[in-house]
């Protein structure tokens, strides 16, 4: 009996060494360790043995048993890591061939920029005021110390609105966001006449220019300003405010100078260059070779503004400043043709 | 403005600085120079990284290569008709040199000249522009044989060295020209184009730079009062007020009018300097005479006319002149020196004498009485003009000048005299004129001298710097503003070239200018506001519409911003509408109307795209303008959405997608509005969007309100589009009306306990809507059912016709674990709930 189970185990372990898959390990398994293989069926006619033998021979098969099982566990494990090693060997993707897409949704450039500069106005103390883009002569030029016929209506040429009646203060397209000024102080004023509070806010908005629709120029634009009225408000502060936004808008290192310039409703007025930042500076076509970026203008708010507003020129003083989104995108993007931003073409929009 | 450095020099002493360096100086103190034009002196060079300044062009002239020399014989060229040789000296040595320029060929054969021709000469090896190529291209001159002769050197033409962009012929230099001196040193210069800010009309001429530069380097401006340089008069003529008189009929348009007389001119050109200067400065030369009054307006600013004195004496029939400024006659007729009739209204101004018309006052003379070459005696005219009316003027006729450039932005009439006197100095020494004496000088309105006081506490306050009152003076007086203190205060009169200095507070701000001007901007120092901050309060609405813009972004809408601008044509495929805010001025016929309708621009972007992509979800939100009868118009916010083609996107081995469709929309809002916090949503079949499918349009209420309305593009609105064959969706919402809404914000807690999710299917009457189905089931079911999600519709035979199918995954949920039976008793509630109150069978 015990030649018969060395006979059992040595058959069986020889098998188990040819067994290469799955399939094969469980039809060993079955074979040799199952209800009817010839080991069991030694388990079976343990009682039919004496009492001499059965321990000898129980025991003898138990061993063979383990040993089997053991075996069979091992033998499991080498199919299991020789399966996986041919599979990693085998699944090798082309890890070349194009991700699957998705349609997503974005903001439009535009948006996108104006976020960026309000929200760093919004840490500044500058809380967005929106108003109409229809506006009337008064609003868009008049309080803002832009006489009727005066040239400095030459720098704003402007869309009319059709009316039945001639008037002295045609309604028109605004070809800026300073109406806003106007709307904002008098708001403010009208809390409290007495002694008006002082204002921080940012303006912005669509405005809109009678140009020839070229890669240069656009019928429509849009603009941020930002204003300041307060009882203590001073040049040298229009300087450091304006330092601080370029710095958080164009980086740390940005160098910038002001230029005395004109606008009716500034004065003194200044225009901001900064450091070309596609160059540094060393000239390139962006910065037409002057190593400068002309990026937004500046200045006291005129007194003849503050009294339209209702601010007593004599005693509060205040600063404004404009700039222009689209402008900044296409320095800092080089686009190089301004119409893209209204043209909807999704080709450009997903840029962004 | 473009402006040579070379005449700058005439009135301001400029050495040690570079031409940028001027520049810098003249652009941080707003006179912004756009571009530098080099013209003969040396060009920057920039070492590697080096900073540029300035946006700059021209050509440098080799001082050893480009040198001044004289002709002294033209000869025929042994091989070539059209060719000359010249003998030429250049202060070395003779050479010999080949030319076929056309303005000496004349001297071809004639001999040895009696008097030297001066000429630009370029030796081997000299960079210039090529005078034979297209544009300015620059070329290196090298030796070569030109018709079997040896030619090394040449004379230059004005395209070669740079000074114009044509020309025709070589440059024959003034007769005084150094022979041998470097070109460079006799005539090179730099020209810097100045921009003219609107209220600084005042530096639009060389003095006027000049004496801004004076001021910000601190040096003197070197007089050059026209009066003491002007020739004397010669006595023995008939004094000019004997000859003209003036009559003003309104000061107000016309404050004054001068007029001097010169007497037998000699029409010629003028000498090539002047030429030179006025080319460089973008005027052509026409003859001495009126290259003196364009010289004398460019460079003190007074434009001035020259008038044919025996024409006009002709027209007053030998007697005394009577020159007349009035207003026109409406129809009146002129005709302007560019040979134009023109039709004149009453709001034009015009000089003119008893025979009519003679010149549009401050825009441009009249052709009549013009310098021709046959003029002899010359009445110059030099007068101011209301500046606003001169603008007006020039934009009726369309007649931009470099004269009512100047007026339309104020010339100071304490000029006109100036002016006068500065053309007949020149008339005379260019056209040998003999200046008449007298001189006729009506000034029926001086401007007020500008007086403002201002204190060191204006300064301080405005500028935020400390200055004394003498500090505040010195900056003042190098503009030659007069300073005089008076108490604890500056009274501060502005000098006689000015007319942009107000009175009161704006005359302080005016003088704030100027201080912080003549102190630098660059001077002043930074400060961070000081000043109280105000109440924060945010702008809720503002903030809302952003928060809406990142829903959509989230939902996967591209953003989008239309043109406010549009066609009533374009709109009409989208909406009727009665009347449109019209502009009176459009750009063009597709912009004429602002629009009234957002679904149309998102429309018309979808069209734009379709072609170029597979599926497209746009979203805009803008204001649409409704007219109001004369008044402003109403601009109320909206928000349109549309979407069109692939539900997914594809690839490689994902080739198949359905189209969107009208239950995408509905998602895509059901998520939107659960985004806005919305509850008590419904929807209900519409038919009130015009361009939207009848049969699938649904209106989207919260309670009772009416929010919105959504829904396929109407077939027959989809044929005025050229679109693909993919279903088109849209949405159009009121943004006042959303924001209006009362969100909510509390959640619904998560259980802790398992939920039991379960299946069931009823068949029930086609004309049942789903809606009912599930509100049924929610209802019944109460807070046990925590979700109710259809997941099929199926009709076929086997149901019935007329029937339909609703499959719904129901969610129980307790706050307890449910058993089995717990389960059971819920599902039988609302199966016979649903077969009691809409007959519907559940299905095994
Ligand atoms: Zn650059």
């Amino acid at each position: 009996m015990l030649d018969k189970l060395n006979q059992i185990e040595k058959e069986a372990l020889e098998s188990l060494q040819s067994v290469a898959d799955a399939a094969a390990l469980e039809a060993w398994r079955v074979a040799n360790l199952g209800r009817s293989s010839p080991l069991m069926s030694v388990f079976s006619g343990l009682g039919k043995l004496s009492k001499e033998e059965k321990p000898v021979v129980g025991q003898a098969a138990n061993q063979v048993k383990v040993k089997l099982e053991a075996e069979f566990e091992s033998q499991a494990q080498a199919v299991k890591s020789a399966a996986l090693a041919k599979s990693l060997a085998e699944e090798k993707l082309d890890v070349t061939l194009p991700g699957r897409a998705k349609f997503v949704g974005r903001l439009h450039p535009s948006t996108q920029q104006l976020r960026r500069v309000l929200s760093i106005l919004a840490e500044m103390g500058f809380q967005v005021y929106t108003s109409r883009e229809v506006e009337t002569d008064e609003y868009n030029f008049q309080l803002l110390n832009f006489p009727p016929d005066h040239p400095a209506r030459d720098m704003q040429d402007t869309f009319f609105i059709k009316t039945d009646v001639e008037t002295d203060n045609p309604l028109l397209m605004r070809t800026h966001t300073s109406p806003g000024q106007i709307h904002a102080m008098r708001q403010f004023v009208a809390t409290n006449p007495s002694d008006p509070p002082p204002i921080r806010i940012a303006l912005p908005g669509m405005c809109f220019r009678y140009e020839q629709i070229t890669a240069r120029s656009e019928v429509q634009f849009n603009q941020v300003e930002g204003l300041a009225v307060g009882k203590n408000i001073t040049f040298a502060d229009l300087k450091g405010t304006i330092a601080d936004f370029v710095r958080r808008m164009f980086g740390e290192g940005a160098r910038l100078r002001f230029r005395a310039s004109y606008f009716p409703f500034t004065e003194p007025s200044a225009e901001v260059d900064v450091e070309c930042f596609v160059c540094g500076g060393k000239g390139c076509a962006v910065c037409k070779n002057s190593g400068w970026l002309e990026i937004l203008g500046c200045g006291m708010v005129h007194p003849n503004v503050l009294t339209a507003g209702g601010y007593d020129p004599k005693i509060y003083s205040g600063f404004a400043w404009g700039m222009g989104p689209e402008r900044q995108l296409m320095l800092r993007n080089k686009i190089n043709d301004i119409r893209y931003f209204w043209g909807n073409d999704a080709r450009f929009l997903e840029q962004f | 403005m473009k402006i040579p450095i070379s005449w700058l020099k005439d009135f301001i002493d400029l050495d040690g600085l570079s031409v940028e360096d001027i520049a810098r100086k003249l652009t941080l103190a707003g006179m912004e120079v756009d571009e530098i034009l080099y013209v003969g002196l040396p060009m920057p060079i920039y070492k590697d990284g080096e900073k540029h300044e300035f946006k700059t062009n021209g050509i440098g002239w080799d001082r050893e290569k480009i040198v001044v020399a004289e002709v002294r014989e033209v000869k025929p060229h042994p091989n070539a008709d059209k060719l000359t040789l010249l003998d030429l000296y250049d202060g070395e040595k003779d050479q010999v040199v080949l030319t076929g320029a056309p303005n000496i060929f004349h001297l071809k054969g004639a001999g040895k000249l009696d008097q030297p021709l001066k000429v630009a000469y370029a030796k081997e090896g000299a960079t210039l522009y090529d005078g034979h190529a297209d544009g300015q291209v620059l070329m290196t001159l090298k030796r070569a044989k030109i018709r079997g002769v040896d030619s090394y050197s040449m004379v230059c033409s004005e395209k070669e060295l740079g000074i114009t962009e044509e020309s025709d012929g070589i440059i024959l230099l003034d007769d005084d020209a150094p022979t041998g001196m470097p070109l460079a040193d006799y005539m090179g210069d730099a020209v810097l184009d100045i921009s003219i800010l609107p209220n600084m009309g005042r530096v639009a001429n060389v003095v006027g730079v000049a004496r801004e530069l004076a001021a910000l380097l601190g040096r003197e401006l070197k007089a050059q009062s026209p009066e003491a340089a002007a020739q004397p008069a010669t006595l023995n003529l008939q004094p000019v007020n004997e000859l003209v008189e003036i009559e003003i009929t309104n000061p107000e348009l016309n404050p004054r009018f001068t007029f001097g007389l010169i007497r037998d001119v000699e029409i010629k050109a003028s000498p090539y300097e002047i030429q030179r200067r006025l080319k460089l400065a973008g005027m052509r030369p026409i003859s001495n005479i009126v290259d003196a009054t364009n010289y004398a307006m460019l460079e003190l600013g007074q434009p001035l006319h020259a008038f044919d004195y025996d024409v006009l004496s002709a027209r007053a029939g030998g007697k005394k002149i009577k020159i007349t400024t009035r207003a026109a006659k409406d129809g009146e007729k002129i005709s302007t020196l560019d040979g134009a009739e023109r039709t004149l209204t009453a709001s034009n101004v015009l000089v003119g004498d008893a025979q009519g018309a003679l010149a549009l006052a401050g825009v441009m003379g009249g052709l009549e009485s013009e310098v021709t070459d046959q003029t002899k005696n010359i009445l110059l005219e030099g007068a101011a003009w209301n500046f606003i009316n001169v603008r007006k003027t020039a934009r009726q006729h369309n007649l931009p000048s470099e004269a009512s450039f100047r007026f339309s932005r104020g010339v100071h009439p304490a000029l006109a005299d100036q002016g006068v006197k500065l053309g007949l100095r020149y008339i005379a020494e260019w056209a040998n004129g003999k200046i008449a004496a007298g001189f006729v000088d009506e000034y029926p309105l001086k401007p007020k001298d500008a007086v403002v006081r201002i204190s060191t506490r204006d300064v301080k306050r405005s500028l935020g710097i400390d200055l004394t009152l003498e500090q505040i003076s010195e900056a003042l007086a190098r503009l030659e503003f007069k300073c005089e203190i008076v108490e604890d205060e500056l009274q501060v009169t502005a000098p006689n070239h000015r007319l942009d200095i107000g009175e009161g507070v704006v005359g302080v701000a005016d003088v704030l200018e100027e201080i912080a001007r003549s102190y630098g901007y660059d001077n002043i120092p930074t400060s961070s506001l000081a000043d109280a901050l105000p109440p924060q309060l945010g702008n809720p609405v503002h903030e809302w519409e952003e928060h809406l813009r990142d829903l959509l972004v989230a939902l996967g809408f591209q953003e989008i911003v239309s043109y406010r601008m549009t066609s009533v044509e374009k709109e009409s495929r989208v909406v009727r509408c009665d009347d449109y805010v019209q502009l009176a001025n459009p750009i063009a016929p597709e912009k004429s109307v602002l629009r009234r309708s957002l679904a149309a621009s998102v429309l018309d972007a979808l069209e734009k795209n379709v072609r170029n992509g597979e599926s497209f979800s746009f979203f805009e939100i803008g204001p649409v303008f409704v007219p109001r009868k004369n008044e402003l118009p109403d601009e109320p916010r909206k928000l349109a959405l549309v979407m069109s083609g692939l539900r997914e996107a594809t690839a490689w081995d994902a080739k198949d997608s359905a189209q969107l469709d009208f239950f995408d929309m509905k998602g895509r809002l059901e998520l939107l509005l659960s985004g806005l916090r919305l509850t008590n949503i419904s929807y209900a079949a519409s038919d009130s969007s015009h361009y939207l499918h009848p049969g699938k349009c649904a209106e989207i209420k919260i309670g009772e309100k009416i929010i919105g309305a959504f829904g396929e593009l109407h077939p027959l609105v989809k044929e005025k589009y050229e679109l693909s064959e993919a279903p088109v969706l849209a949405a159009e919402f009121d943004l006042a009306t959303l924001r209006a809404l009362n969100p909510t914000y509390g959640i619904t807690p998560v259980s802790e306990f398992p939920p039991v999710y379960e299946d069931i299917a009823v068949v029930v009457d086609e004309t049942v809507p789903a809606e009912k189905v599930e509100a049924l089931i929610r209802q019944t079911g109460g807070r046990s059912v925590a979700n109710v999600r259809l997941f099929d519709l199926y009709r076929d035979e086997k149901i019935g016709a007329g029937k339909k199918s609703l499959a719904y995954n129901l969610t129980y949920q307790a706050e307890k674990t449910l058993t089995d039976s717990d389960a059971a008793a819920i599902r039988n509630k609302i199966v016979k709930r649903l077969e009691k109150e809409l007959g519907a069978k559940l299905r095994s």
